[in-house]
């Protein structure tokens, strides 16, 4: 595939292999035409494309490259039991309709598929190397992990895909995110995305894609690859992804819809052509030394106001552009903070680990592992919601379920849950969380709801204590 | 859509940084099958107080929110959640264009499939408009798509940038599906040489 017609090509990044390997057409003055490998669809950004397709009397081209799922609105409680908001039921009612008219594949609230979009496409072996990917849902980048080029789009564009199985898009800028070094014990992927978005701000890869490349980045497993390429939107970058290796291969190998026999093969001779050619530049740089890495914790009302957990909050008086300054008085302000303080031992109501960043099996496992034989501080309510029916499978029979039930918390359903709040999960004017998600913009969790993002051991450890605590006191 | 024509307008000032598309439009209001009625909860969570009333004090509830058809937005603009509710909430309410120093990407495509140009100025520009608009609410810019040109409010033009076939689509008011579709034989043509690295759904 890098080469056309025998000739070598100029050397390569991932990105532009993925992007050169999808282009239907280019026409003078019109974006390139990209052809989709899989498009994810859930109940939210969807029913207003569908209607788009009525009215022009139009099918869906591909229903054979297409997945439907609820996840977004769906209540987290035993699914026998009814959807109270009637809003909520009838767009889930409406989304099953949807795909049943066009001849959709739909996971549906009783299928044991069932799950939030970027768990279930791994997980089903549906994601694959080299693919281009897209959902209305802009943490769409999880598929990244894969050496995908996945990213978000909008519900007109998700009209076009289900029309024409094509978007019409622009080149981005390449952008290599460069990790290397060993992460220090108690520190994981969170930390390290994290860590990106508060040096490069949320704005920092606007128009580019992160290839994250490095050893740190080569060293982690597939689960914690997702959770650094799920944030790449929150660093502005509406795709990041990792080139393809054994990790890769291994886990994809034997799930339900990964290549079989002589075609995993072929998918194999095809998928090594992809990681990025030697001499082949970015337009953008950025070094990340893994071994100086703390867990990090956010203190305001973007991903990018992040700081490592011992460090104090800063002070806006300390910041001269005045616009920045008052930005972040602003977001102190929302959050009721004192500045010049580190948010250790400050008091929280709730502690959420989920979301398509961490609601993987190892998610569970590591916080399980921090609350095995502890109780949940009285004063804080504990939401574990596993990110599809098949981690919770998993996770019961490992035991896991028991053991977040016994130290008190709160063992619930797949979906996206109190990461959107859109379902009932949410947080009371005022309270605070520890969340293992991936926005804590205000209101994000709950109107009034003030969100500190960490990773699955810190939520743990602050449940734990009922503050916000250094998981490493409790290892 | 309709054609997007050249129009002048006062300006409402949000100079803040980084407003994200849950403060546009809160993801609880995004359980709706169709696109009615998201104006009227466009900033819903900044412009009522917990009882559901009208804050006096905030942007779109006093007069230059409710006339101005130009949003003038802190820097990145429309980050956060790919949502399409976030324009369809702006366009519905009677915005027809945003000016900031930059803006997130999804936001932006979402925006310019929707009829609301979203115009990226220089910083001394977006400082220069905040200052004419404080001085006198009531100064107007003039915004011309053709042309691609801001007329400021003390008489000057600016160029700004856009991509030219969203622009085209603008200006004759069709959307890019059309477009799409005219292209079917190259996206069949592209099927049938498209290695096949996936078992897709069908098959499986």
């Amino acid at each position: 595939m890098s080469k056309e017609n025998g000739t070598a090509t100029k050397p390569r990044t991932i990105i532009e292999k993925v992007w050169d390997n999808h282009i239907v057409s280019e026409q003078p003055g019109a974006p390139t035409l990209l052809f989709i490998d899989l498009h994810l669809v859930h109940e939210v950004t969807s029913p207003q494309a569908f209607s788009g397709l009525r009215e022009r009397g139009l099918q869906v081209r591909r229903p054979d490259l297409t997945i439907g799922t609820t996840d977004h609105s769906i209540p987290t409680h035993d699914r026998n039991l009814p959807i109270l908001d009637k809003i909520a039921e009838a767009q889930i009612t409406q989304f099953e309709k949807n795909c049943r008219d066009f001849g959709i594949p739909f996971f549906g609230p009783h299928s044991d598929k069932q799950g939030i979009v970027h768990i279930i496409g791994p997980e089903q072996g549906l994601t694959q190397p080299g693919m281009t990917v897209v959902c209305g849902d802009s943490h769409t980048a999880t598929h990244g992990a894969f050496g995908a080029l996945a990213f978000g789009i909008g519900t007109s564009q998700v009209e076009h895909v289900l029309a024409t199985q094509c978007l019409l898009q622009s080149r981005s800028k390449t952008f290599e995110v460069r990790v290397e070094g060993s992460l220090k014990q108690g520190v994981g992927a969170k930390d390290i995305i994290l860590n990106l978005i508060s040096r490069i701000g949320i704005g920092g890869g606007n128009g580019c894609v992160f290839e994250y490349a490095g050893s740190a980045i080569r060293s982690l497993s597939m689960e914690e690859r997702m959770t650094v390429c799920n944030m790449s939107i929150e660093g502005g970058a509406r795709a990041g992804l990792i080139a393809p290796d054994e990790t890769t291969y291994q886990y994809i190998a034997g799930r339900p819809y990964a290549p079989k026999g002589a075609g995993w093969h072929h998918a194999l001779d095809l998928w090594r052509q992809l990681p990025t050619d030697d001499g082949a530049t970015f337009d953008k740089r950025i070094d990340i030394d893994a071994s100086t890495l703390e867990p990090m914790i956010t203190f305001g009302t973007n991903p990018g106001m992040g700081i490592p957990i011992s460090a104090p909050v800063p002070d806006p008086s300390s910041i001269s552009d005045p616009v920045e300054r008052e930005s972040l008085g602003k977001a102190l302000r929302y959050m009721d903070l004192p500045s010049g303080r580190p948010l250790l031992g400050h008091p929280i109501n709730v502690v959420f680990i989920g979301s398509c960043t961490n609601s993987r099996i190892s998610d569970l496992r590591a916080a399980a592992n921090v609350l095995r034989g502890r109780k949940v501080n009285p004063n804080v309510r504990v939401m574990v919601v596993p990110g599809s029916q098949q981690v919770k499978s998993q996770a019961q029979a490992e035991g896991l379920d028991r053991i977040f039930k016994e130290a008190g918390a709160d063992w619930r359903e797949a979906g996206c849950s109190m990461c959107i709040a859109m379902n009932g999960d949410q947080l009371a004017p005022g309270e605070y969380s520890v969340s293992t998600s991936n926005r804590n913009f205000e209101g994000r969790q709950g109107k009034g709801g003030r969100t500190f993002l960490a990773s699955p051991l810190t939520a743990a450890a602050s449940a734990v204590t009922g503050v916000v605590t250094d998981v490493r006191t409790l290892l | 859509m309709e054609k997007f024509t050249a129009f002048t307008s006062r300006l409402a000032p949000l100079a803040i940084d980084n407003i994200d598309t849950d403060q546009i439009i809160p993801a609880r209001f995004l359980k709706t099958t169709s696109k009615a009625g998201l104006g009227d909860q466009l900033f819903y969570d900044w412009r009522y107080d917990a009882e559901g009333n009208p804050k006096a004090d905030f942007l779109i509830n006093r007069e230059e929110g409710r006339v101005a058809n130009v949003l003038l937005a802190g820097d990145n603009f429309g980050c956060g959640s790919s949502r399409e509710h976030a324009p369809w909430a702006l366009t519905q309410y009677g915005f027809r264009a945003v000016i900031s120093t930059s803006f997130a990407d999804i936001f932006r495509g979402n925006s310019l499939k929707n009829s609301l140009l979203p115009i990226v100025v220089a910083p001394e520009t977006h400082k220069a408009l905040l200052a004419a608009v404080e001085k006198d609410p009531a100064a107007t810019v003039t915004v011309d798509l053709a042309t691609q040109t801001l007329t400021l409010p003390d008489g000057s033009k600016i160029a700004f940038p856009i991509d030219e076939f969203a622009k085209q689509c603008m200006l004759e008011g069709v959307d890019e599906l059309g477009y799409i579709l005219a292209q079917n034989d190259a996206i069949t043509a592209f099927e049938a040489k498209r290695p096949l690295t996936v078992n897709t759904l069908a098959q499986a």
